[in-house]
C-alpha cells in the first residue's frame, strides 16, 4: 500500500473541515484519481467537494491519471485566483 | 528574493533585482485590490510551497524565452485593503519589447497557475471566495 498525504486549501478546507488527511491506496499503480476516490470515501465532508477537481502532485498540477507512490503529497486546488 | 510576503509591496526592492546598465527598458506591473460593491478588502491565502515552486518555474521560463531580460515577482498574502497591491512584477531588458513581453508572460502565467486564493470581505462582515472561472458554484462563491 502507498500512504499519500492529501492537502485541502481555501474553500475546500472549509468544506472538508480539515487541511490534511492521509489515505492508503494500492501500491504500484494507484493514481491521483484513486486517491480522490479514497478521499471522498473516508474524509468527512469530502462528499460535498465538486465532481471535477484541480489536483497537484508533489507541487505540480497533474491530471487524475498520474501515478502516485508512497510518501507523495496530493493537493486539491479550488479555482485559482492569484494575482 | 522572497516571493511571498505579508507586508506592503514596494516597487524599489523589485527594481533593484532587475536593474542593470545593459537593460534600458523596465516594465512594472502592479495588481491592486479594486473597490467593488461593498468589498472592504481581500484575504489572500496560498499553497505556499507550490506557489514558490511555480513562481520559480515561471521566472525560469521567462529567462529561457528572453535570456537578456530579468524578471522579479512578489505576491502579498493575508488581508489586503482596497487600493493596495497584491502582486508586483518588474521586468527589465535591453529594449522595451522584451521587457513588456516578459512582464506580460509572467502575470498571465500567474493567473493560470499560481495556487493562491482570494476571499472578498464585505462591509456587513460576510465573506465570499472568488471564482475567476465565473461558474456558479455552491458555497457562497460569486462570479468573477
Amino acid at each position: 500500500m502507498a500512504r499519500v498525504t492529501v492537502r485541502f486549501f481555501a474553500r475546500y478546507a472549509e468544506l472538508t473541515g480539515c487541511e490534511t488527511a492521509a489515505v492508503l491506496v494500492p501500491g504500484s499503480s494507484a493514481t491521483v484519481g484513486d486517491v480522490l476516490t479514497r478521499v471522498r470515501e473516508t474524509v468527512p465532508g469530502a462528499r460535498s467537494l465538486p465532481p471535477r477537481l484541480l489536483a497537484a502532485l508533489n507541487l505540480r498540477q497533474v491530471k487524475h491519471d498520474a501515478i502516485v507512490k508512497d510518501g507523495d503529497e496530493v493537493a486539491l486546488l479550488p479555482p485559482l485566483s492569484g494575482g | 528574493m522572497t516571493h511571498l510576503v505579508t507586508q506592503r509591496l514596494t516597487v524599489d526592492a523589485l527594481l533593484a533585482e532587475v536593474e542593470g546598465p545593459e537593460r534600458g527598458g523596465t516594465c512594472v506591473f502592479l495588481g491592486t485590490v479594486r473597490r467593488e460593491d461593498d468589498v472592504t478588502g481581500i484575504e489572500y491565502s496560498a499553497y505556499d510551497q507550490m506557489a514558490i515552486a511555480e513562481i520559480e518555474r515561471m521566472l525560469g521560463e521567462a529567462r529561457e524565452r528572453w535570456p537578456e531580460a530579468r524578471v522579479a515577482l512578489q505576491h502579498r498574502l493575508g488581508l489586503i485593503p482596497v487600493g493596495e497591491a497584491s502582486i508586483a512584477i518588474a521586468a527589465a531588458a535591453p529594449h522595451r519589447d522584451a521587457a513588456f513581453a516578459a512582464c506580460r508572460y509572467v502575470i498571465e502565467e500567474v493567473k493560470k497557475r499560481l495556487p493562491i486564493w482570494k476571499k472578498e470581505l464585505h462591509a456587513d462582515g460576510s465573506a465570499t471566495w472568488v471564482d475567476p472561472s465565473g461558474k456558479p458554484v455552491a458555497g457562497g462563491l460569486r462570479d468573477r
